[in-house]
């Protein structure tokens, strides 16, 4: 019963949608300004009924309902709580059905930032979004409704795919999708703006925490993804350069050329029609992201379904956003008033350079992800495009981008001085230069570009460090001598200046924790009980291999103590295989000792009959810095999300303050 | 049951890339052939090298790989050998040719094309001053002004 009134709630949901959809136009048609405004309650009742639809759908997994097919298809009743809950979305037709619920979640969010958007703005944008709703809805209900029952209904159902029941698929998806979705709001503003002709700094401020939103969780998204691979997979590597993995990166690098592109557009007016391109861009990209994959135009490892009935429907709605979005650029962007005019070495400068190397990176990732598709459609020839293409056309464009950051966080708006700049960096320099120094001569005659990485990772964070001390500090007359002062002015820096400092410092630990896997190093060897396979400065002794039993699987797993070279402790590792005799499926499970924000990493391989194992272990220096990197960059955008300039429907009651120790403004 | 269980993982459970078995006596020589691995698609799988691939092809394709090394080719010619036998598409790290150049020319066209965009927008002289508002938008200010 529950899951029909899910079904039906589904359905109003589509039919809401067009009023949503309708009535901002209808308004403008009719100038009826009341009748604009029953947009907001049509963008309510959506999210509603599609979260009592997602409410209705987890229902049946928690309580195990065979009579559906989606949860015959992808639960058991031995299956843990967690993974019943997740499980919703780690098959197509749930992940579907969450997509649409973050979409109809950000529209009710913008359904009631009554203060932070103009009217006319707002109700556009809901249109726009409506329209994506609405398509996604229908898509779901004619081609993948997780609703459907079956007849009679089996006794047990087939269990979850084991490579997904993990903690990474509870919250992976979720942040990812948050992110993917959150720039559908950026494009419908974009949208909006473009049907409206009319865009200026208001815009950008009403766009920019959106944009930050949809940063921060697509951020945190894929550096869970990442690190759900680097230990689910069992080779320990952490980015693969895989189809799925370009197209969550494609979003995020256009999204963070967005972020940059919509600061310009606020403080200086420019960049008006190319931060509107890149925010259509950057939802196209998500879109692609999505939905590529499910259409079986690329295979991955992620792929989870691709069916070709599905294909065509998502190709029209790509070639629907995509081009019909594009084409409504190519038609009103020249209506658009551009604006501003800058000077090549001021912030403006530093930021449009970083939207050129961002976009030339992002065009790399497009382009080498599908090229071996138009390749083999237009003459087929097969070729591949894997991690060595992406590794040596990505890095050269990512030095030049990382070298810029700390310039153009010191130059200042309109007209910068470079020297100055340089001066203040002096510093950052200086231990930047000793740090790949002092690496190299410790390494020696080990990797030779890494310490140098090393040392560009250092120049980010003190970068950074030096950008708030020399803010707070003041310049001029108004330099301060004792360090109260500057500590007392720091903690008054604007939110978004702390955020951008954090976010940057961060992108520096995520480099020295990428340059830091030149020195991984890995063994192999096949052992019995007793034996022992040095890595790196630890070696590792085998204590026994033996079953043990899950809630749904048997395992084989083998016994490790780490020592470090000189004999002491370090403590057990575990690494196993898992058998899941529902899906007659087995799995690696990796052991992960962590020292410090280095780990260990043990991956099980062939159990002989004799009682010997064969035995990889990985030592990888400073590893977690990668995802710690990912987490401090995020970190950044939430804090910068915090400004009050920004914060949505803030109150104006800091403007009573008076300004004791004032910071020159941004 | 357990021991069913356990018998049926020693048939289902895939090795791991590559195995103690496989590795050469020669560290510098295994060293080769581990870089010349990574750079080599697993022809079965969806989007891995034949170093992390479980696949039973991709032991093949390892075991050839060390084999031909073993006998003396470079490291060239080991990846000529497979090419000539498993085609173009096994190669991770495409070859430039002129049905590559596109791809290869990507980063460079697309800085290239943007620094030239950008340069033309940093020439722009400001033509226009800033417009001023239109007596709508005068209307309103001035209704806001009167407000205050």
């Amino acid at each position: 019963m529950i899951v029909e009134v899910g079904h039906f709630a589904l359905a109003l949901a589509l039919a809401l949608s067009v009023i949503q959809m309708a009535m901002p136009i209808w308004a403008a048609y009719s100038g009826d300004e009341a009748l604009r405004e029953t947009t907001v309650p049509a963008a309510l009742g959506v999210f509603a009924c599609i979260l009592f639809a997602f409410g209705a759908l987890t229902y049946a997994h928690v309580m195990s309902d065979f009579s559906v097919k989606n949860v015959v298809e992808n639960s058991h009743t031995l299956k843990p709580l967690i993974y019943k809950f997740s499980g919703v979305w780690g098959n197509h037709e749930g992940s579907m059905l969450l997509w649409v619920l973050i979409l109809s979640l950000f529209g009710a969010m913008v359904a009631v930032a009554k203060n932070s958007v103009p009217p006319v703005l707002r109700t556009n944008t809901l249109a726009v979004q409506a329209l994506i709703t609405f398509v996604f809805v229908l898509f779901i209900i004619t081609t993948s409704n997780p609703f459907d029952r079956v007849a009679p209904a089996p006794l047990e159902g087939n269990d979850l795919n084991p490579l997904l029941q993990d903690f990474g698929l509870a919250v992976h998806p979720p942040l990812l999708y948050l992110g993917y979705v959150g720039f559908s709001i950026t494009f419908a503003f974009a949208a909006a703006a473009l049907i409206d002709g009319r865009i200026d700094a208001v815009w950008a401020r009403a766009v920019r925490p959106w944009t930050l939103t949809a940063w921060v969780f697509l951020t945190l998204g894929i550096a869970m993804g990442s690190y759900w691979a680097y230990y689910e997979l069992g080779w320990g590597g952490w980015w693969f350069w895989d189809p799925v993995e370009n197209a969550s990166l494609m979003p995020w690098i256009a999204g963070t050329a967005l972020l940059h592109s919509t600061v310009v557009m606020e403080k200086r007016d420019a960049l008006k029609v190319w931060t509107v391109l890149l925010a259509v861009l950057t939802f196209s990209l998500s879109l692609m992201g999505t939905f590529i994959v499910r259409s079986g135009l690329l295979t991955s490892v992620h792929t989870f379904a691709s069916d070709p009935t599905r294909g065509v429907f998502i190709l029209a709605i790509l070639v629907l956003f995509i081009g019909g979005s594009l084409t409504l650029f190519a038609w009103r962007a020249p209506m658009l008033r551009q604006g501003g005019l800058f000077a090549p070495i001021s912030r403006e400068g530093a930021l449009v350079l970083n939207n050129l190397f961002l976009v030339a990176a992002c065009a790399t990732v497009l382009v080498g992800t599908l090229y071996p598709l138009l390749l083999e459609m237009l003459t087929a020839q097969k070729i591949s495009v894997g991690p060595p293409f992406f590794n040596w056309t990505f890095v050269p464009l990512a030095i030049p981008l990382l070298l810029i950051v700390p310039f153009g966080q010191s130059l200042a708006w309109k007209r910068g001085d470079l020297a100055a700049a340089a001066q203040r960096l002096f510093a950052a320099f200086a231990i930047a230069f000793v740090v790949a120094i002092g690496t190299a001569a410790l390494t020696w005659g080990g990797p030779v570009m890494a310490p140098v990485a090393i040392g560009l990772g250092a120049y980010l964070i003190i970068g950074s460090v030096l950008e708030v001390f020399s803010r707070a500090r003041g310049y001029g007359n108004s330099r301060a001598r004792d360090l109260s002062t500057i500590g007392r002015r720091a903690a008054g820096l604007p939110r978004s200046a702390w955020g951008t400092a954090i976010a940057h410092a961060g992108v520096g630990v995520l480099v020295i924790g990428i340059a830091a896997q030149s020195w991984a190093v890995e063994g192999l060897a096949t052992l019995k009980p007793g034996g022992t396979l040095a890595v790196g400065p630890y070696v590792a002794t085998l204590d026994k291999v033996g079953p043990q039993t899950g809630e749904n699987y048997e395992e084989t797993a083998a016994f490790l103590t780490l020592r470090t070279a000189s004999g002491d402790m370090v403590g057990p590792v575990e690494t196993g295989k898992r058998f899941y005799p529902s899906r007659k499926m087995s799995v690696t499970e990796s052991g992960l000792k962590t020292i410090g924000v280095s780990q260990v990493y043990a991956s099980l391989g062939e159990v002989m009959p004799d009682g010997s194992i064969g035995l990889r272990l990985y030592y990888k220096p400073l590893v977690l810095l990668i995802w710690l990197g990912a987490v401090v960059m995020a970190l950044g955008g939430a804090v910068s999300l915090t400004d009050r300039r920004i914060r949505v429907g803030a109150p104006a009651k800091a403007r009573a303050k008076p300004p004791l120790n004032a910071v020159p403004a941004e | 049951m357990l021991a069913l269980a356990t018998a049926l993982m020693l048939v289902a459970a895939p090795a791991f890339a590559v195995q103690p078995d496989e590795v050469l006596k020669d560290p510098a020589l295994e060293a080769r052939a581990r870089h010349i691995s990574e750079g080599l698609r697993c022809l079965v799988c969806q989007n891995q090298s034949i170093d992390d691939s479980d696949a039973p092809l991709a032991k093949d394709l390892r075991v050839i790989v060390r084999e031909r090394l073993t006998a003396g080719d470079d490291d060239k010619q080991v990846v000529d050998y497979v090419v000539a036998r498993y085609g173009e598409f096994v190669l991770l790290r495409p070859v430039l040719a002129w049905h590559t150049l596109l791809l290869w020319l990507t980063p460079l066209l697309a800085v290239l094309l943007g620094g030239f965009g950008i340069w033309r927008l940093s020439r722009r002289r400001p033509s226009e001053k800033p417009a001023g508002l239109s007596a709508d938008e005068q209307a309103e200010v001035d209704a806001l002004l009167d407000r205050r």
